[in-house]
């Protein structure tokens, strides 16, 4: 695929087709009207196939009319929203209609396949809004359970299969949580592009993410997969048709950041404008790249695993199979593989946007520029060398332990990086303890604590206690959610402004700050001693002597979920119906996202591709040129600055 | 305009000054907080100490956390103090530029060897308290290479199937248990294996954990050091009725052990004629309930 480095702009003729209104016009709608229709094909060609084979027929179950089904139901996806128009047309030799939607007044576009990098950040924002939150109610129907150590809601059954739609869900939907919406509304704009270098690609990864999640929920009416996130073989080629929701549900969302890692690498990488070196670009777009190149080299290895497991269960297969030459040990290492590069998928962009939001608050540079990008890249590469210490116990080569200890506890090294460059930014600042301020002083509370507990479970004989345990699932809530969900949240604070053109209230933010990180803290603090008591993960029983700290985490998740809820309720109420409009550079940035012609940005961001001067953390430089000349072509109306703290 | 001038409080010697106070005050407290966690907490850390590989875990866990103290310290005061005293107190101009500094070689460079060298220490130190302990109770696969200086072993085989524990006994005329007693006192091979799918064999007390895998052999070492009750836990999730797969053992004396077992030979004699041959792994059943093992002449993967 050729880019397209001349950044031309194509609003004419071919852009007021995307405006014509029409039920036909193809939308999400048609979407899933394509995507229905196609699993009934796929569903009735399974069954014509397999019917009548052996295993088939003796078990009831036919996971190759389930596969097809949802293979079918992608493409018909894919085709109702129009997604397909464009390059088959191409390959037939038409001169496509160029369908971008950039202009297009009205809510439409939203719900449409669009090569509009804002329209899909949003896409993804509230996308992303909807995952976070439907898997957050399956943490609360878990802790529910969990009251007890021995009454129970629901079966041990219905049990593990929130359990694994919970895992999953937040596993394979949060990688993307702030690529999704910010890498894509925002780098562009902060590198001073008027787009992306792939923009079909970038809406496919959008689109690839509703499917998967309505694949990976089907699960539930199929039976589940009673084999959690980590789905080991065999367990998994002995489940129901749920566990092949499990598999395209992830093999999508892999699909998905393999789309979205090529096109924010390629833009970041090419799209550039003049001026705006290496050694300028944000921190978040040095995050953003170390992302894009974790997901392009790890996801690739879970679609094979995935396509393997896929084999065994329909094909018949063993490749995951001891006594037919097959190993189990196959599954666990092309997961961990994949499976742990993931955890810093989700780690280095809160990173990133901690780093990026930060100076902006203490008025000084990132503290160590060159240090800050190191620990990303750092923790990219690093991030491929230590999969085994999720094994340490499964009976593998046991001469590789020390080996993969010491690769895993290298890892603390570019971390402490990212504390070192928060440190040193904080020091002699002028802090200013807005809402996404606090957020981002959160990322560092809490991770601290998944951090330091990550040497405990690293530690061989330590994971000897701690493996399979409650501590382990305390240690990475901790990294996941206490890092990129509270940078998440963060930057959802900090860019309204200038995705909706709304100021947020401080005093509301901050009573969502505060209730959330005390009530995070009083659900996965006590975590780590039930795990050290000797809880492990994924029991709907456990030991008596227990329950009190188990009530106590049930209790603060409860909490946990009202302050979620008092945020989505009010962050809506907010930009529907009070809609107080944002000054200009509500934060006082230097960073160019925030010295576009309007909020919500112009369609194509710039007049003129800007010539970037500067860097864009000078702020304690009080003779500072701008990060660049930007021509404002209505300057004047809203400059009445009030700074925000 | 007039030049922009930086408050004394965010002066290079307002830093330096914060810099002394931090530091002392990190000192003391780290010192008090690593003295309650060696002497107070540590002793009562997890997994307790019913053997060797236990009270290695133990003592590993109490070094480790006695070492994050002054790192979590380190972290909070910085922030904390930062934060109290830097911060824009109303009716001051947020937007003013701070102290203008893009990094530090020294405070870098200080940072890069600390780290380093911490890291290098643990993982040295997790190496070592890996080796010395017979692989510190943790599965070794088939071919261990961390093992007691002993031949004198009692063998001790744990099969795992959905959703049980049972134990055979290979000194003991081959027998299977459905309950373990172990010997105090005794080094002791886990042969750790699976029916069906991945379990996990977990001893809690006994600082063991070893993974159990169809058609494999994870071996894990421990010698026992006191008596009393321990717990196995199921620690991989192996399907509906995971959560309700464990079960109790005891350490006893020696001399308990030996009348345990004698009379589980003997009651189990009829059984044990019927059960196949003891070995290290066995013909898995991928469509559960034991399969094979209790019925030979049956394919345990026939309807698959």
């Amino acid at each position: 695929m050729a880019i397209d480095f001349s950044q031309e702009t194509k609003s004419g003729s071919s852009g007021a087709a995307a405006h014509k209104s029409s039920i036909f016009q193809p939308s999400i709608i048609t979407g899933m009207v394509g995507g229905g229709l196609g699993f009934l094909f796929g569903h009735w060609a399974g069954n014509a196939i397999g019917g009548g084979y052996q295993q088939v027929v003796g078990s009831g179950q036919n996971d190759i009319a389930i596969v097809l089904g949802y293979l079918f139901a992608v493409v018909g996806w894919f085709a109702g929203l129009g997604a397909l128009n464009y390059p088959l047309k191409k390959m037939l030799g038409f001169e496509p209609e160029n369908v971008e939607h950039i202009s297009e007044p009205g809510w439409g576009k939203y719900f449409r396949y669009t090569t509009d990098h804002k329209v899909v950040g949003v896409q993804y924002l509230f996308g992303m809004l909807v995952y976070f939150f439907t898997a957050g109610l399956l943490a609360l129907a878990i802790r529910t359970e969990l009251l007890s150590p021995t009454h129970h809601i629901w079966g041990p059954d219905t049990y593990l299969e929130i359990v694994g739609e919970h895992g999953t869900m937040m596993m394979m939907m949060m990688t993307s949580v702030v690529l999704g919406p910010f890498g894509n509304y925002v780098i562009p704009l902060m590198i001073g592009s008027k787009k992306v270098a792939f923009p079909r690609l970038e809406a496919a990864s959008f689109w690839f993410t509703p499917i998967s999640y309505f694949i990976l929920l089907s699960a539930l009416w199929q039976g589940g997969f009673q084999s959690g996130w980590t789905s080991y073989a065999p367990l998994s080629v002995q489940q129901g048709v749920g566990q092949d929701g499990y598999i395209f549900g992830f093999g999508l969302q892999g699909l998905s950041m393999i789309c979205a890692g090529t096109n924010i690498v390629v833009t970041i990488i090419n799209y550039r404008a003049p001026g705006m070196t290496w050694g300028r670009l944000n921190v978040m777009g040095w995050s953003m790249v170390s992302l894009g190149f974790t997901m392009i080299l790890s996801v690739p290895v879970l679609i094979d695993g995935l396509y393997v497991l896929t084999l065994d269960r329909t094909a018949q297969t063993s490749l995951l199979y001891g006594a037919h030459g097959g190993s189990s040990f196959l599954w666990e290492n092309l997961f961990w593989f994949f499976g742990h590069p993931e955890v810093y998928l989700l780690a280095i962009p809160g990173f990133g946007m901690v780093a990026e939001i930060v100076p902006v608050f203490a008025r000084k540079p990132v503290f160590g520029y060159k240090t800050a990008a190191a620990g990303m890249i750092g923790l990219a590469i690093l991030s491929f060398f230590v999969w085994q210490h999720h094994l340490f116990q499964s009976g593998m080569n046991p001469d590789m332990r020390p080996l993969f200890m010491l690769t895993t506890e290298l890892i603390s090294i570019p971390t402490g990086f990212i504390y070192l460059v928060g440190m040193g930014t904080l020091w002699r600042a002028r802090i200013r303890l807005t809402v996404p301020m606090l957020f981002m002083l959160g990322v560092y509370f809490n991770f601290l604590f998944g951090g330091v507990t990550g040497v405990y479970v690293s530690d061989v004989p330590i994971n000897v206690t701690v493996h399979g345990s409650f501590f382990v699932m305390a240690h990475f809530h901790y990294t996941i959610m206490g890092g990129v969900i509270f940078a998440f949240f963060g930057a959802i604070y900090y860019y309204t402004p200038l995705v909706t053109g709304y100021q947020l209230s401080e005093k509301l933010g901050k009573i969502h700050f505060w209730s959330m990180i005390i009530a995070f803290n009083s659900t996965f603090l006590p975590l780590f001693a039930v795990g050290l008591l000797g809880q492990p993960r994924r029991v709907f029983e456990y030991a008596a002597r227990l329950q009190t700290l188990n009530d106590w985490v049930s209790i603060s998740s409860y909490v946990l979920g009202l302050s979620l809820t008092f945020f989505v309720v009010t962050w809506m109420w907010q930009i529907v119906v009070t809609r107080k409009k944002s000054v200009r550079d509500p934060w006082s940035s230097r960073s160019l996202e925030w010295h576009v012609d309007s909020y919500p940005p112009p369609p194509y961001n710039f007049e003129t591709i800007p010539v970037v001067v500067a860097g864009p953390y000078e702020y304690a430089d009080p003779d500072a040129l701008p990060m660049a000349d930007i021509v404002v072509a209505n300057a004047g109306r809203d400059v009445a600055r009030e700074s925000v703290r | 305009m007039a030049k922009f001038v930086l408050e004394d409080s965010r002066s290079e010697e307002a830093g330096r000054s914060a810099l002394v106070k931090i530091l002392s005050v990190w000192i003391v407290v780290s010192i008090i907080g690593m003295a309650l966690v060696w002497f107070v907490l540590g002793p009562h850390l997890a997994p307790g100490t019913m053997t060797d590989q236990a009270q290695g875990a133990q003592f590993d866990i109490k070094f480790v956390s006695t070492l994050v103290v002054p790192v979590l310290l380190f972290v909070w005061f910085f922030f904390g103090y930062s934060i109290m005293k830097w911060r824009v107190r109303p009716g001051e101009d947020g937007t003013l530029p701070a102290a203008n500094i893009s990094g530090n070689s020294k405070a870098q460079g200080a940072w890069y060897i600390i780290t380093t060298t911490l890291v290098l220490g643990l993982a040295a130190f997790g190496t070592y308290f890996l080796i010395a302990p017979a692989g510190a109770g943790g599965g070794e696969g088939a071919s261990p290479i961390w093992t007691p200086g002993t031949t004198k072993l009692l063998q001790v085989q744990v099969i795992a199937q959905q959703w049980r524990f049972t134990y055979r006994w290979p000194q003991f005329g081959g027998m299977e248990t459905t309950g373990i007693e172990l010997p105090v006192n005794t080094e002791i091979q886990f042969n750790v294996t699976s029916l069906d799918v991945i379990h996990d064999f977990w001893a809690y007390q006994l600082g063991v954990k070893a993974d159990a895998n169809p058609d494999y052999n994870n071996v894990a070492f421990t010698k026992t050091l006191a008596t009393g009750n321990f717990t196995v836990r199921c620690d991989e999730l192996c399907g509906i009725w995971h959560g309700a797969m464990f079960n109790y053992g005891k350490v006893v004396s020696q001399q308990q052990f030996e009348q345990w077992a004698t009379n589980m030979e003997q009651q189990n004699a009829p059984v044990t004629k019927l059960l196949p041959k003891y070995s290290l792994t066995y013909t898995p059943s991928y469509s559960g309930a034991g399969g094979g093992y209790y019925n030979t002449n049956v394919d345990p993967n026939a309807n698959l």
